[in-house]
C-alpha cells in the first residue's frame, strides 16, 4: 500500500483553539434550488478576512442544534466574505437553511487539504462535478480563472439530477466565456434543451490531452468511481486524478477518529486525495 | 459514396475494419442533415438505418400521454445512433429528434443486414462494435437510474448484522 | 514531560516496610495519588489515600471473556495483572465539557472551560510496562506538531510514574510478543519489581529520572546487590516465558492490508456483539464524539466530548446511511486500525499486548487468535469461557 503520509498538499489550519466556534454573521442567504442554499458570512468580531485554500471545509455550528462539516464554496482570491453552499439533508443543515441575514453561525476551521491547482499549472484541467459536488470545486475554478493564463484547456463537466437542481446558473454562463462548460442532467424537465445523461457521458466531449492534464472530481462516491473509470479509459492516469472524500466528522482535527478511511483521516489527510494513493481502498466496501 | 471513405476510415467506430469490409460499409453510407425539430427516427417505424452523428445534438425521447415527450438521453458529435435495425422485429422503440442543426452519415441497415448474413466475418466485426456501444449505453443508463443526486432513502438494502 | 532517563539507571532496594513512605512522600509533595485498588469486583485504578487501599494479597485469574478476583498465596501488592481500567481515564477524560455557550445579542457567545477544579499533578502507582507504552502512544495522539490537546497536556505534563514490572503473567497477556514488556524500560520515574521470598519482601527499585531519584532520596533505601538484581531478573524472565497469549507480528501490517476480504472476518463477525467493551478497556483507543446540548429555553448550550467506539452503528454515519453497517466491517475496522493502519498514522502498533480486550470481551474474542487464523495458522485451542462460565 502506497504511503499516504507523503503528500504535497499541506493542510492549512489555525490550530490554536480549533475546538471553539467563532461567531459569524449571515450577510446574505440565498436559495439555490429546492434543497440547496448559500450563506455568505462575515466575522462578528471584526475579522475582515477568512483565508482558505480551495477544497477546505469548516465545521459549522447552529446554536443549540449541532455542528456539521461543510466545504467552503467561495472565492479564495476574495477572502473578505466566507461562503458556504450546501444541501439541507438533516436537522443541522435544515436549521441552517432557515437562518436569515443578521443571524449568527459558529465557524471552526478551515480544515483539510486542498485541490492541486498548483500541480495543474501548465496543464489541461478537467473539473467533474456531480450534484452538490460543484460547490467544493467552485473555489478551485475561481482560483484557476484568477490566473487563467497559467493553465491549458480548462473544462468543466457538470451533472445534476434535473434542470431545477443546477447550481450557479449565472456563473455557469459567465464561465462559458472563459472555460469550456458542459452540463447534463439525469432527467430532463420541461423545456430543457441541454444534454441528458449521466455526467460520464460528457467526458467524450471534453478534448483534453490526457498526457498533460489533471482532473478534479467531486460528487457522490458512485459518481466519482464511474468518472475516474471514464477518465482512465481516456488515458488519464490515476496519479493525475484527484477526488474529494466525505466521512462522518466530529472534531475536524484528526482526533475523534470518525473520519478514518483506512490509514487516513479525511479531515487532515484529505478531503482531497490523489486517486492512485487510495485506489485500493476506494475499491473496497465498508471501509 | 467515395468521398465518405476517408472520414469513415478515421472514425473510432470503424477502426480496424478490413479494407473490403470498409468498402461494404462505405457502399451503404450517405450524407444526411436534419433541421432543428426534425426526427431522425420515430417510434414504431421500420428500423432500416443507423446514424453516425457528425455535428449537432439529438434527443432520444419517449412519448408519455400525460407527460408529453420525455428526453431520456442526448447524443452528439461522434455518437452512433440506432441499433434496432440489427435485431428483429427491426422497429424503432424511441423517437430521435434533432435539437439543433444536425449533420450525420446514414447507413442503409437493410442492405447491411444482408451483407452480414452473406459474410459472417463482416457481421461479427460489426456486431462486436455495436455490442460495445450498447454495453456502454446500458451502463450509463443504470447509473442514471440510481438517481445518485437525489434524496437518499434512510434504509439500505438488507438489515445490518 | 520531563522523562529523560537517568543514564546509569541505578538500582536500589526498598523494603516492604518502607513502601508506605513512598506514598507519604508523594502526598507531601502535593501529588494526587492513583493506583490499583479493589472496586467493582475487580482491581481498578482509583485514589490511594494510603497503602491500605492497595490490593495487598489479591490477584486475578483472566481468560477470554472472564475475570476473577482471587486471593493470592502471599501478601504481594502487585501480583495481579491489569484490570478493566487503564490510565487513559485520568488523562483523556471519558466525559469532558469543551465549552459553554449562551445567546448574546442577535448571536451567541462561547466560553471556554476554566477548569478551576483541575486536580493537582497525578502520581500513578503501579503502571505496567504495557501501559507505559500505551501512555507513550497517547502522547503521540494528543500532543503533536499540529495540535496539543490542552487538557491532556496539562494532566500529563507533571505526571509522576511509579512503574511496576510484572512478576506474574496474566492469562490474556502478550506483551512479550509485542515487545512492550514485561519489563518497564522507559517513561517512568521509578520502576519497582516486587520480590517475595523466604523471609524477605522487597522492591528492586530502578530510578528513571532525577525526580524519581529525589523521591527515593526521601525514603529509606539501600544499594542493590547482584543476587537481588538477579532474583528480579529471573522473575521477569519467568513472566515473559509464561504469557497467556502471543501475537505473531511478522509483517502484520502487510498481512492485514492484503486480507481485507479474508473469510475470517465473517467468522469473527458471527461472534462479535459490537458491544464496544474492547474499545472501552483498551488503553490506546481514543475515539470520541462531540455532543451538543441546549437548555430548554434555548438560551444556553454546551458541547461535551465523550468517549466513543467505532463499533457503534452510527459511528460512520453520513447523510443517507452509515458506511460500516455490518459487524464484520466494524470489527475489521477496529482490528486493522489497532494493528496496521495505526502504524501508518503514528509510527508504532496501536496494541500494547495488555490482553484487556480478550478478557473483557463477553464472548472472548482474542485478536491474537484472529491474526493467527488470517495467517492460516492452526487454532491454538485457548479456553474461551462463554456465558455462564
Amino acid at each position: 500500500m502506497v504511503s499516504i503520509r507523503k503528500r504535497e498538499m499541506e493542510p492549512r489550519a489555525n490550530l490554536t483553539d480549533p475546538m471553539f466556534p467563532i461567531p459569524y454573521r449571515v450577510e446574505r442567504a440565498r436559495r439555490e434550488t429546492y434543497d440547496t442554499f448559500t450563506l455568505e458570512l462575515k466575522g462578528c468580531n471584526g475579522e475582515d478576512e477568512f483565508p482558505f485554500a480551495p477544497g477546505q471545509f469548516n465545521m459549522l455550528y447552529v446554536f443549540g442544534v449541532g455542528e456539521v462539516p461543510i466545504s467552503i464554496s467561495g472565492d479564495p482570491t476574495r477572502p473578505q466574505i466566507l461562503i458556504h453552499t450546501t444541501r439541507a439533508v438533516g436537522p443541522v443543515t435544515q436549521a441552517m437553511r432557515s437562518l436569515r441575514p443578521g443571524e449568527v453561525l459558529g465557524v471552526r476551521g478551515p480544515f483539510g487539504n486542498h485541490w492541486p491547482t498548483g500541480e495543474a499549472e501548465g496543464k489541461d484541467v478537467v473539473i467533474m462535478a456531480g450534484g452538490i459536488g460543484l460547490a467544493p470545486l467552485r473555489p478551485a475554478l475561481y482560483q484557476i480563472l484568477a490566473q487563467r493564463k497559467k493553465f491549458g484547456k480548462v473544462i468543466l463537466l457538470y451533472g445534476a439530477r434535473t434542470p431545477s437542481d443546477l447550481l450557479f446558473h449565472k456563473e455557469l454562463q459567465k464561465w462559458r466565456a472563459r472555460v469550456e462548460v458542459h452540463v447534463t442532467v439525469d432527467h430532463a424537465q420541461g423545456a430543457w434543451e441541454g444534454n441528458v445523461g449521466v455526467v460520464t457521458t460528457l467526458v467524450p466531449k471534453a478534448a483534453f490531452d490526457p498526457l498533460q492534464a489533471v482532473a478534479m472530481i467531486c460528487g457522490p462516491e458512485v459518481m466519482m468511481r464511474f468518472s475516474v473509470r471514464e477518465l482512465k479509459e481516456r488515458g488519464l492516469d490515476f496519479d493525475k486524478i484527484y477526488i474529494s472524500m466525505e466521512r462522518n466528522m466530529k472534531c475536524g482535527i484528526g482526533l475523534c477518529g470518525h473520519c478514518q478511511f483506512g490509514p487516513t483521516f479525511i479531515c487532515k489527510d484529505g478531503p482531497v486525495f490523489r486517486f492512485d494513493r487510495i485506489a485500493d481502498l476506494f475499491a473496497k466496501r465498508e471501509i | 459514396m467515395e468521398t465518405l471513405r476517408p472520414i469513415l476510415k478515421e472514425h473510432p467506430f470503424l477502426k480496424g475494419f478490413k479494407p473490403q469490409h470498409l468498402d461494404l460499409i462505405v457502399g451503404c453510407a450517405s450524407n444526411v442533415r436534419f433541421d432543428p425539430g426534425q426526427f431522425l427516427l420515430r417510434e414504431g417505424e421500420e428500423a432500416n438505418q443507423f446514424f453516425m452523428l457528425r455535428q449537432g445534438k439529438v434527443a432520444l425521447e419517449i412519448y408519455g400521454a400525460e407527460r408529453g415527450p420525455i428526453v431520456i438521453s442526448t447524443l452528439g458529435e461522434g455518437d452512433i445512433l440506432g441499433w434496432s435495425w440489427l435485431i428483429s422485429p427491426y422497429q424503432w422503440r424511441f423517437d430521435a429528434r434533432a435539437m439543433e442543426l444536425t449533420r450525420a452519415i446514414a447507413f442503409d441497415g437493410k442492405c447491411l443486414r444482408g451483407k452480414c448474413e452473406e459474410d459472417h466475418d463482416f457481421g461479427y466485426e460489426l456486431l462486436k462494435r455495436f455490442t460495445a456501444i450498447i454495453v456502454k449505453r446500458l451502463e450509463a443508463t443504470r447509473v442514471q437510474l440510481l438517481d445518485i443526486y437525489g434524496q437518499h432513502p434512510q434504509e439500505r438494502n438488507g438489515t445490518p448484522r | 514531560m520531563n522523562k529523560e532517563s537517568s543514564p546509569t539507571k541505578e538500582q536500589y532496594i526498598l523494603e516492604r516496610e518502607h513502601f508506605p513512605a513512598l506514598l507519604d512522600v508523594l502526598g507531601r509533595k502535593g501529588y494526587s495519588i492513583l493506583g490499583p485498588t479493589i472496586g467493582e469486583g475487580a482491581i481498578v485504578y482509583g485514589e490511594l489515600t494510603s497503602e491500605i487501599d492497595l490490593p495487598s494479597g489479591w490477584t486475578d485469574r483472566q481468560e477470554g471473556g472472564t475475570y476473577r478476583l482471587v486471593r493470592g498465596s502471599d501478601r504481594a501488592l502487585f501480583s495481579h495483572s491489569v484490570g478493566p481500567h487503564s490510565w487513559k481515564k485520568f488523562l483523556y477524560l471519558p466525559d469532558m465539557r469543551l465549552w459553554r455557550g449562551e445567546v448574546a445579542g442577535d448571536g451567541f457567545r462561547v466560553k471556554k472551560e476554566t477548569r478551576e477544579d483541575r486536580p493537582a499533578a497525578f502520581a500513578f502507582i503501579g503502571v505496567r510496562a504495557c501501559d507505559l507504552h500505551a501512555l507513550a502512544i497517547h502522547d503521540k495522539v494528543f500532543i503533536n506538531e499540529r495540535y496539543a490537546d490542552p487538557e491532556y497536556h496539562s494532566r500529563r505534563r507533571d505526571n509522576l510514574i511509579v512503574a511496576v514490572n510484572c512478576t506474574q503473567a496474566g492469562g490474556t497477556c502478550f506483551c512479550a510478543s509485542m515487545n512492550t514488556g514485561p519489563r518497564a524500560t522507559f517513561g517512568f520515574d521509578l520502576a519497582l519489581t516486587e520480590v517475595i521470598g523466604d523471609d524477605r519482601h522487597y522492591f528492586l527499585t530502578e530510578v528513571g529520572t532525577k525526580r524519581g531519584l529525589e523521591v527515593l532520596g526521601e525514603i529509606t533505601h539501600a544499594a542493590a546487590h547482584e543476587e537481588e538484581k538477579r532474583a528480579a531478573d529471573s522473575m521477569l524472565a519467568n513472566t515473559a516465558a509464561h504469557m497467556g497469549r502471543s501475537m505473531d507480528t511478522t509483517d502484520i501490517q502487510a498481512l492485514l492490508y492484503r486480507n481485507y476480504e479474508h473469510p475470517r472476518w465473517d467468522e469473527v463477525a458471527s461472534r462479535c456483539l459490537t458491544c464496544g467493551n474492547c474499545t472501552l478497556v483498551c488503553p490506546t483507543c481514543f475515539c470520541s464524539t462531540m455532543e451538543d446540548f441546549t437548555s430548554l429555553d434555548g438560551e444556553q448550550a454546551q458541547r461535551i466530548r465523550r468517549w466513543d467506539s467505532c463499533f457503534t452503528l452510527d459511528f460512520s454515519y453520513i447523510h443517507g446511511g452509515s458506511i460500516r453497517v455490518s459487524s464484520k466491517a466494524r470489527y475489521r475496522q477496529w482490528m486493522v486500525h489497532k494493528l496496521a493502519t495505526w502504524i501508518d498514522q503514528f509510527g508504532t502498533s496501536g496494541c500494547v499486548g495488555c490482553g484487556r480486550c480478550i478478557t473483557w470481551c463477553p464472548v472472548g474474542i482474542d485478536l491474537t487468535e484472529e491474526v493467527n487464523a488470517i495467517r492460516g495458522g492452526k487454532p491454538r485451542g485457548k479456553t474461551v469461557i462463554s456465558a455462564g462460565g
